[in-house]
Formats: structure tokens, C-alpha cells, sequence
């Protein structure tokens, strides 16, 4: 137990500690790969939970495809970091607020997990037991494809539309844009494109 | 004093045991990789390759890593110096790390998890960062496009990768890597899934960067892309990673296609050889794959790279994950719960 | 070709995998090139390599510091500083050739009317540092000692075409 505890105690420092550096640091790339961190130690936090299957989609998902996007984006970001740190102040108020409003909502679930333990059960599918035949992935599933199915699609179809948005938004047709049609050019044979002619001296074609 | 010998510290010591009896066989087949790579171009291009340092240049990996260790780390003026020195042992480490799960024999495996392919998939995904940082830690324009290019080229052949994955996962119905070799017992998923592990065997080319998806490297127009400003044991271990990790996709290859330590037919004389022999040389026939594709094509354009990931690659694989299930479904041969 | 075929074509990969057969193919034929330090090609007797100076075969040098070879350097590469020797005779103090500037035109060998400074086929004279490839007198003259035998080998087959 000693040894659970010992990597519980490292990935959630680590967890906070680089939560702290995301907004703490100077440099943007440097905040992003903070978050790489936090969101890798995460999902060590899921995998001690016994989660491994949502462990491994969180570094899949999160690590893997959306944090490139963002340090793709703020790698590319041309940043004065004088200016940046100008306006810091001017921000607080608002920033203070966001942070107000998520300490008191968690402080609401953690209320509400104190005093009424048995109303998370209302919600919550029965988790299989620990040690049971069925793996997490598969328990994930049954809940997901039975009574959650209509959810779990209408998520599915609100990402399509914002990818079908997205898409229609940055998509527009340029009038003169020369394109490759790679299947033309590899169905074009040497007898169709070009032809040996006998030129006669001093004729030309 | 006992206890603490037996539940900590002896499991401690096997574990690390276990570790360095794969990594220390894997860091010299990177060795001989390198070797293998220039001798077998050097065939088909009718040269001769390495033949100096020892018999038939056998000892040449060991004195090129000789030469890079003594060689000096300059770190650039200009570099972010933290991340410039975490990307190389970042890249290293994940080349290694993904081999915790890949079985080489029936229970040879280092941890055999439930969520195996998952941790491939996600170990090959973070293999981005080491690249990205390297470009962007540098401060310099040719490792930056380098970085940003190889960056786009691994999400994108990622994805089909991940939906040939995930039909090999419908045909096996486990994502335990041992399972999955065990399903191919009878036959191996190269035959009913040919047209996929070929699509397959080209997303690993693109997704490792090798010829003929190099263009991270594009000596012609960015030097050597993301490590042009790596020297010595910083550009070592860039290397050894980018040889590692063809050798375990070589691997993914081998234990979801070719059977994994599965010999071709359960018949005398070939069973007797031991699995990790037939994982070995299942394994070397890809990573041969890997060379002579090298040595035969030139290199793509980088648009066409993209077009070939995202619109032919993506909606085959897309519609080879529904035409496979629907056909597990019709013949009754889905996978159902435990 | 009609449509089916270019398509089956593209879509079994044909070409690639026609490809790929070439070179497995000359994988198995024997390598075409040199093993180089062991094993070198043939050069021709007007091959110009490194530079000498030459000696009659009694001893005395042959060049006459008539300073051609310098006026004729395009690169400007020889510096020849020439004062009478005790025996009256015009000898050159100085003779050095600049073997960074060369750019071994033969020029100087052409220009020299007694063959004293001739490219010999000498043409593995690495050094580790710069200061090396500044030669002087000394040097081209035991150049000269060392390929004499050679040079005058070459200078005879070259002769029935001059």
C-alpha cells in the first residue's frame, strides 16, 4: 500500500505543482508543456484508480492530438512578452471571478459528496467490482452503447457539426488555383503526349 | 528485514532485471540496424558499404557511437536550454518504453496489460513532443519547419493507424497484445486483412519518417529538419530513438499482422525454434521492408504526404473499420463480453 | 488502356511493387565499385596531382628561377624569390606554392622550359592543418626525390604527343 500511495502522493504533486506552471511561466510553449505534464501525470492518477482504459485515451486524446494543436498554435505565435505581461492586472478582476465561480462549484460537489455520500449513487452505473471478470474498457462500453447511447451520439453529432462548421468557414473556393490531379497524370502515357515527327532541313514544323 | 527483502525489494530487482534483458538486446539490434541499413542499401545500389572497422565492417555501430560520445554537446546561444536538452531524452525514452508491452513469447512480456494497443497507440503519439520540442528549442527556422512538419505527418497518419488498429482489435476482440497474437493461431491477420496491413506498413514508414515520407529530414531543403543543432550524445540518442522506434513499430507490425512469436505452421521442426526467434525474425523481415523501400523510392512532396494520409488512407481505413464489423456481425463472429 | 486497368494498376500498386522488384534484383549482382585505399583506378600519364620539383640525375636542380611558372599561375598561388648562387648560376632562394590557392590547371608545368616543376599523380597529400598545404622548396624538391622514377616515366609516354 505504502508504494500506491508514494505514486499517489508524486503524480498529484506533480499534477498541481505543473498546473501552477501552466499559469505561472513566462514563456507560452513553456505553460503548454506544463499542461503536456499535467495532463500525463493525470493519467497516471487514472491508471492508480484502476481507469487504465480512460488513462490511456486521456494521453491519446489530450496528449496526444489536442496539446500538439496548442503548441503547434502557440509555437507559431510571434510573442512580445513585455506587452503580455503589461496588461496583467487589467485581467485580474475577471480572471479573479472565473477562479471564484470554479472554487465554489467545487466546493458545492465536494459539499454535496460530504454530506449526502448517497446522492452521487443516484447517477451513477454500478461499477463492476474490483476483481471481476470485465475489464474496465468493456464495463465503459456496456454503459455507453446501452444507457447512455442518445447522449453519447448527440455528443457525436455536436462534433461533426463543429467540424462540418469549421470547415465551411475556412473552405472557399479560389477561382485560377491550379491543382495536381495525380490519377490524370499517372493514366497519361507516353504514346498520347508526345509524337516523333521528321522534320525536313531548314522546314521547321 | 525479510518481508521488506521479499515484497519490495527482490520484485524491484526483477522488474529491472527484466527491463535490461530487453533493452540491452534492443539497443544492440539499433546498433546493427544502422549497420543492416547501410550494407543492404549499399547491395542494391551495387557499392560495397562499411567493410573496415572489423571483419566485413561488423564492428562499424560501435565505432560511430564511439566517435558521437566523445564528440562535444554544443548547446546554441539562442536555445531554450531546458527543452533543448529534455526532447532527445524524451524521444529515447518512449522509443524504449513502448516495448514494455510487446510480447515476445507466450508470457514473455514485460507488463501484460489490458489496454495494450491503447498504450502503443498512445506511447507512438506522444512520440510528437521530442520532435516538436527539438524544433522549437532550437531557434533555428530549418529545425522549426522540421519539427512543425513531422509534427502534422504523425497526427495524420495516426489516425488510420489507429482505425487498422481498431479492426484488428474487432477481429481479436481483446486489446491485450497477448490475446491478440493468441487469436492468430490459426491464421494470421495478413491474410483476411491483407489490404490493411499494407496501409498499415506505409503509415509506419510515415509515422517513423522514413524514406520515402522524410521529408522532416529533407537534407535537400532543411538540412536534417528538427536536429540540425544537435551534435554529440544529444544527436545520438535522437538517432538511437528514431532506430528504436522503427524497431517497435516493426514489432506492432509483427504482433498484429504476422502472428507475433507464432511459427508459420504448427508443424514439427518449426515449433520447436523458440517464439522470440520467429518474433526476431518476423520483426527483421518488416525492418528489411523498411530498407529496401528506402532504397528504391524517391521522396514525396509534402502536399501529396498530406493527401495521401488524409484523403485516401483516412476514409479507406474509416470504411474498413465499418465493413469489418458489419461483416463480424453477419457471420456471428463479433466478439462478445468475457 | 481503358479505366479498369489504370485503376487495378494504381489501386494493386503495380508500379511501386514493380519497382521494389529492380532492386531486390540487383541486390544479388556483384558490387561495380572500388574498395578505394586498397584497390584505385587507373590515371592517365597527364594525371595532375601534387606538385614537384626536379633534379637532374647528377644532382643539380633543374629549375633556372626563369620565374614562367609564377607569371603563368592563374591563381597566383607560387612565389619565387631568386638571387645568384657562389658559382654564378641563377637559383632560386624561395620557391613555395600556395596548395590552397592551386587549382591545378598545369599551366606551370606546361610554362617550365626545362620539365623542373611538374604535377605529379600523387594526389593523397591530406594534412590536419592549413600551415601544411603552404609548401616550400624544401618540400617540392623531396616531393620530387620521392616520384621521381614515376615522373619521369610519365613525362616519357606523354612526349611522343607534344
Amino acid at each position: 500500500m505504502i508504494v500506491q500511495a508514494l505514486a499517489f502522493y508524486l503524480f498529484a504533486g506533480i499534477v498541481l505543482a505543473s498546473g501552477v506552471m501552466v499559469i505561472s511561466s513566462k514563456n507560452p510553449v513553456h505553460s503548454v508543456l506544463f499542461l503536456i505534464l499535467a495532463f500525463f501525470n493525470a493519467a497516471g492518477l487514472f491508471v492508480l484508480l484502476g481507469a487504465e482504459f480512460l488513462a490511456m485515451l486521456l494521453v491519446v486524446v489530450y496528449v496526444g492530438a489536442v496539446a500538439v494543436l496548442f503548441l503547434f498554435v502557440v509555437m507559431m505565435l510571434d510573442i512580445n512578452f513585455v506587452e503580455l505581461r503589461q496588461g496583467f492586472l487589467q485581467y485580474l478582476p475577471i480572471g479573479g471571478l472565473v477562479g471564484l465561480i470554479l472554487l465554489i462549484e467545487v466546493l458545492a460537489i465536494v459539499g454535496a459528496w460530504h454530506f449526502a455520500p448517497e446522492a452521487a449513487k443516484a447517477i451513477q452505473v454500478a461499477a463492476p467490482a474490483v476483481g471481476s471478470e470485465i475489464t474496465n474498457t468493456q464495463a465503459l462500453g456496456l454503459v455507453l452503447y446501452t444507457d447512455y447511447v442518445y447522449v453519447f451520439q448527440a455528443a457525436g453529432l455536436i462534433l461533426l457539426v463543429a467540424m462540418v462548421g469549421a470547415i465551411v468557414l475556412t473552405h472557399r473556393r479560389r477561382p485560377g488555383v491550379l491543382s495536381q490531379r495525380v490519377p490524370d497524370q499517372i493514366a497519361r502515357r507516353a504514346e498520347e503526349s508526345a509524337k516523333t515527327v521528321k522534320v525536313p532541313t531548314g522546314g521547321g514544323i | 528485514m525479510v518481508e521488506l527483502w521479499d515484497v519490495y525489494i527482490w520484485p524491484a530487482a526483477w522488474i529491472v532485471i527484466k527491463i535490461l534483458a530487453i533493452v540491452v538486446p534492443l539497443l544492440v539490434a539499433v546498433a546493427y540496424l544502422t549497420y543492416a541499413e547501410r550494407k543492404i542499401i549499399a547491395m542494391m545500389h551495387r557499392r560495397k558499404g562499411p567493410n573496415v572497422v572489423g571483419p566485413f565492417g561488423l564492428l562499424q555501430p560501435f565505432a560511430d557511437g564511439l566517435k558521437l560520445f566523445l564528440k562535444e554537446t554544443i548547446i546554441p546561444t539562442g536555445a531554450n536550454r531546458g527543452v533543448f536538452i529534455i526532447a532527445p531524452c524524451l524521444t529515447f525514452t518512449l522509443a524504449m518504453v513502448a516495448w514494455a508491452v510487446i510480447p515476445f513469447g507466450e508470457g514473455m512480456v514485460l507488463s501484460d496489460i489490458n489496454v495494450g494497443l491503447l498504450y502503443l497507440m498512445a506511447i507512438s503519439s506522444l512520440g510528437v513532443y521530442g520532435i516538436l520540442m527539438a524544433g522549437w528549442a532550437s531557434n533555428s527556422i530549418y529545425a522549426f519547419l522540421g519539427g512543425l512538419r513531422e509534427a502534422a505527418q504523425m497526427v495524420s497518419y495516426e489516425l488510420a493507424m489507429g482505425f487498422i488498429m481498431v479492426c484488428v482489435l474487432l477481429m481479436a476482440g481483446s486489446m491485450n497484445l497477448t490475446d491478440i497474437v493468441m487469436a492468430q493461431k490459426d491464421m494470421w491477420y495478413v491474410l483476411p486483412l491483407f489490404p490493411l496491413a499494407v496501409i498499415f506498413l506505409i503509415c509506419i514508414l510515415a509515422e517513423t519518417a522514413r524514406h520515402p515520407f522524410d521529408l522532416p529530414e529533407g537534407e535537400a531543403e532543411l538540412v536534417t529538419g528538427y536536429n540540425v543543432e544537435y551534435s554529440s550524445m544529444a544527436f545520438a540518442l535522437f538517432f538511437l530513438g528514431e532506430y528504436a522506434n522503427m524497431i517497435v513499430m516493426s514489432g506492432m507490425l509483427t504482433t498484429l499482422f504476422l502472428g507475433g512469436w507464432l511459427p508459420i505452421m504448427d508443424v514439427a521442426p518449426l515449433n520447436m525454434i523458440p517464439g522470440p526467434v520467429w518474433f526476431a525474425l518476423k520483426t527483421s523481415f518488416v525492418l528489411f521492408f523498411f530498407l529496401w523501400v528506402r532504397a528504391t523510392f524517391p521522396r514525396y512532396r509534402y502536399d501529396q504526404v498530406m493527401r495521401l494520409g488524409w484523403k485516401v488512407f483516412l476514409p479507406v481505413t474509416l470504411a474498413a473499420v465499418i465493413i469489418i464489423s458489419g461483416v463480424l456481425v453477419a457471420t456471428g463472429n463479433a466478439p462478445t463480453i468475457g | 488502356m481503358g479505366f479498369l486497368a489504370t485503376h487495378a494498376k494504381a489501386f494493386f500498386l503495380t508500379e511501386l511493387v514493380k519497382g521494389m522488384s529492380v532492386s531486390f534484383k540487383y541486390m544479388f549482382k556483384p558490387t561495380i565499385t572500388l574498395n578505394y585505399p586498397y584497390e584505385k583506378g587507373p590515371l592517365s600519364p597527364r594525371f595532375r596531382g601534387e606538385h614537384c620539383l626536379r633534379r637532374y640525375p647528377n644532382g643539380e636542380e633543374r629549375c633556372i628561377a626563369c620565374k614562367l611558372c609564377e607569371a603563368a599561375c592563374p591563381a597566383q598561388a607560387i612565389t619565387i624569390e631568386v638571387e645568384p648562387r657562389d658559382d654564378g648560376s641563377r637559383r632560386t632562394t624561395r620557391y613555395d606554392i600556395d596548395m590552397t590557392k592551386c587549382i591545378f590547371c598545369g599551366f606551370c608545368q606546361e610554362a617550365c622550359p626545362v620539365d623542373a616543376v611538374v604535377e605529379g599523380p600523387n594526389f593523397e597529400y591530406t594534412t590536419e592543418t592549413r600551415e601544411e598545404l603552404f609548401y616550400d622548396k624544401d618540400k617540392l624538391l623531396s616531393n620530387g626525390e620521392r616520384w621521381e622514377v614515376e615522373l619521369a616515366a610519365r613525362i616519357a609516354l606523354d612526349a611522343p604527343y607534344r
